[in-house]
């Protein structure tokens, strides 16, 4: 195959402009940290350092919940839903506005690549406060039963690998309901969040509606523990998400929790195989694979799997990893070094237990956290590879033989986030729908996302949804049921 | 010469037989007196449930998942308003059990059961309307068709209510199975037989066995099993009010360990409090065990 060089396609930083250190978002101002410790956040594709952060401590966070619940007892919940759906439509175009300078912004924070930010979070994030704004004053229509109303103070973390979307997944319903927010950012990726903040005072947002506060687990455990939280928002692991639902019990906070996943991408033999190739790579390679919904295990029906292989790896030749700022980059960074050692872990388990490990060995810069777009053939069931969740960009190939089979290997997880089905068969695309134990499912695409579509999983994937109306349950009370 | 009147063993109910407790224990089931200071009339020994029981039933339940969940929406409907017709049909038998169990005048209790057969009735018909209420057409913003629908989650294990023995018992077993869930129920542990009339209805109206499984005894024993079972999916937990010994906090962490969705009891703060099964009952009610499965598929020529 020939090769073709492309030209390096940066684009520019300068629409970013940082300072030096970062304090937190309380009651509509930047105010100091009390007490904890700043933390840099980094570049994870060239390690440099790009802001020091303040630290949220317990009182920060009672604080920020202070200014939460004046606000939502003042004003928000005060206001009408036209009036507050006004202000999210604000936001909804200011977040257009100002796109590139977010989407410039998250891929240094984050490491993924310009053209994903670009395309995909940043428009969606805008998206969705622009949905939710027009509920803000149409609630009663939405099925929720009698008379719904705000909870209260809901406190949200989430998570580094969509930092500007999932806050918009939160903040928006959240606000279109009538709540108000305290919401924490990962530790790896604040800087998108705070830069909304910016946004909320350039919306003239009253004080308080929203609070960022950041920090790593501590302040998130300092969130869900604070007993003037109404209602808790997660997004994160499976075993985080456990030890939330462990620490509201007996009390009557409410959560809605969004976690791990193990989608099964199954590809039958009569799917349109170009199409299967490409949602294949999407699937798994999205965001470097660090997506809880990514397509990690390819079922692959047994009469065309070698084929399937075969194209699947010429196309990973073609795949460019680097630099995320450049428009042509396909693949970047991983986001901390954390997690870089969490997939290299993971993928020697897989070789030792036997999987075949393949990459294309392209080059990788020097600088930052960096891993090849892998596959695993020869996977068994069994195989941790196959069974946990590996949030990186490896693939793990299994095959199967009938449509029975692949809907109880699909089904053979405690997770049920996700799954792609690849047929030109439409009656086998519904029945396939029917079995599988997943909320979201693909069929011939893969990795769709909409502010009017429901998200979220069965089993130990989670419960309660996000986007569309069935979202708006999760930030209403309504008549308590007999 | 008056007759001898042959009398019921009240047994449980799991994976559509009435078997005994598998630990052999039973205990005495009294009526509430007519009158104060009146001696409690001795009605049954009722079978005491044990954990083997509840696992057993559990695994009743599970087997019965997929048949019912992929029954058609009509035909678990026509099968839960049959359970309505047979329970009409055994109105007498459920007004003594009600008045026994409750205390009630004779006319309340026909009350009672009235609203019992009613809200069965009621839920019967919500099995194929759920998915039009709470489900439809996504307008997302590309070539795509995305729909979404409400599925059962799966296993729900109930803590009925401990004083409603009838309304009560019918208002949270109605929604769990309306939508293709199976239940495994513990039942009021000191009013327990209008539960077993009612296990006889469900025997004999078409409902496959293991949809329903009930389970007789002190939730304080039970729930503790089914709160952690790895293999049921969710948890009501209304039952925990006035249930002795029953910590519904501690039974609402054990079931964070797989995630199961809890329903927990009425009232605010730690306390419980059993709701007003009189009221018309709120969509949450069959929503709690429902997931929501968004479906997308591109459109083109």
């Amino acid at each position: 195959m020939p090769t073709f060089d492309y030209a390096p396609a940066p684009e520019s930083r300068s629409v970013v402009t940082l300072a030096p250190s970062y304090d937190l978002f309380i009651n509509g101002e930047f105010v100091d940290a009390s007490g904890g410790t700043p933390f840099a956040t980094i570049n994870p594709a060239t390690e440099e350092t790009l802001a020091m952060v303040a630290e949220a401590s317990a009182a920060d966070v009672d604080r920020a919940v202070k200014a939460a619940r004046t606000a939502y007892t003042r004003v928000w919940s005060r206001m009408s839903g036209a009036d507050r759906g006004k202000y999210l439509y604000r936001i909804a175009r200011l977040l257009q506005e100002r796109s590139r300078e977010f989407a410039v912004l998250e891929t240094l924070d984050n490491g993924k690549p310009i053209k994903e930010t670009r395309d995909v979070d940043v428009p969606l994030a805008a998206a969705h406060f622009f949905y939710h704004a027009g509920w803000a004053d149409k609630l009663e229509y939405a099925t929720l039963g009698a008379n719904p109303r705000p909870y209260g103070v809901v406190g949200q973390v989430i998570p580094w690998n969509f930092p500007l979307l999932m806050l918009a997944w939160k903040i928006a319903p959240a606000l279109a309901c009538g709540n108000t927010v305290v919401l924490k950012p990962a530790e790896t990726t604040p800087l998108t969040a705070l830069l909304f903040a910016e946004i909320c005072q350039q919306a003239e947002l009253p004080p308080g509606v929203v609070n960022i506060v950041t920090g790593a687990g501590a302040t998130g455990q300092a969130i869900v523990d604070h007993p003037g939280i109404d209602k808790l928002a997660f997004t994160g692991s499976t075993a985080v998400g456990k030890m939330i639902a462990h620490a509201i019990a007996g009390t009557r906070k409410k959560a809605t929790l969004e976690l791990g996943g193990k989608a099964a991408n199954i590809i039958f033999d009569d799917a349109p195989i170009d199409q299967a190739i490409e949602g294949i790579v999407s699937g798994i390679f999205f965001n470097q694979g660090q997506v809880c919904c990514a397509g990690s295990r390819l079922l692959v029906q047994e009469s065309i799997a070698e084929e399937v292989v075969r194209r699947f790896k010429r196309r990973l030749e073609t795949l460019r990893v680097g630099d995320p700022l450049d428009k042509n980059t396909d693949v970047g960074a991983i986001n901390s070094a954390r997690q870089l050692a969490r997939i290299t872990e993971l993928a020697a388990v897989g070789e030792a237990e036997g999987a075949v490990r393949w990459d294309t060995g392209c080059p990788l810069p020097k600088n930052g956290f960096w891993f090849r777009p892998t596959v695993f053939t020869e996977v068994s069931q069994s195989h941790r590879i196959a069974q946990e969740e590996i949030f990186g960009p490896v693939l793990s190939v299994l095959t199967f033989r009938t449509p029975g089979e692949a809907v109880a290997k699909a089904n053979n997880t405690p997770y049920g986030l996700s799954a792609g089905v690849w047929t030109e068969k439409g009656s086998r695309i519904l029945w396939m729908a029917d079995q599988l134990r997943a909320g979201v499912i693909w069929a011939n695409t893969f990795n769709r996302f909409d502010p009017t579509s429901p998200f979220g999983g069965y089993k130990e994937s989670g419960y309660g949804r996000e986007g569309g109306r069935h979202g708006l349950e999760a930030y209403v009370r309504t008549e308590v049921s007999a | 010469m008056s007759r001898v009147d042959v009398r019921k063993t009240y047994k449980l109910y799991i994976g559509g037989a009435f078997p005994r407790s598998e630990s052999a224990r039973s205990y005495e089931v009294y009526a509430v007196p007519s009158r104060a200071g009146a001696r409690p009339r001795f009605l049954a020994n009722a079978s005491l449930a044990s954990r083997k029981d509840a696992r057993n039933a559990v695994v009743a339940a599970r087997k019965a998942f997929p048949g019912w969940s992929a029954a058609t929406a009509y035909n678990r409907g026509q099968v839960l308003y049959r359970v309505a017709e047979v329970m009409e049909s055994r109105r007498a038998q459920f007004v003594t059990d009600v008045r026994d169990a409750e205390g009630l005048t004779p006319a309340r209790a026909e009350a009672v059961v009235s609203a019992a057969i009613d809200r069965w009735v009621w839920y019967a018909g919500w099995s194929d309307k759920l998915a039009q209420v709470l489900g439809g057409l996504n307008p997302v913003a590309g070539p795509f068709f995305d729909i979404s629908a409400p599925e059962p989650t799966g296993v729900v294990a109930v803590l009925a209510p401990q004083a409603s023995s009838l309304l009560g018992l019918v208002s949270v077993i109605a929604p769990v199975v309306v939508s293709g869930n199976t239940a495994v129920v513990v039942t009021s542990a000191d009013r327990p037989l209008p539960a077993v009339t009612l296990a006889e209805c469900l025997a004999t109206s078409d409902v496959p066995g293991g949809v329903v499984n009930l389970l007789t005894g002190r939730a304080a024993e039970i729930a503790p099993w089914l709160a952690s079972h790895r293999d049921v999916n969710a948890i009501d937990l209304t039952g925990a009010a006035d249930a002795p010994g029953v910590s519904w906090a501690e039974l609402e962490a054990a079931a964070a360990d797989n995630l199961k969705r809890v329903l927990r009891p009425g009232g605010s703060g730690a306390e419980a409090v059993e709701p007003d099964f009189t009221a018309t009952p709120a969509l949450s009610r069959m929503t709690a065990y429902l997931e929501t499965k968004t479906v997308w598929h591109p459109k083109g020529r």
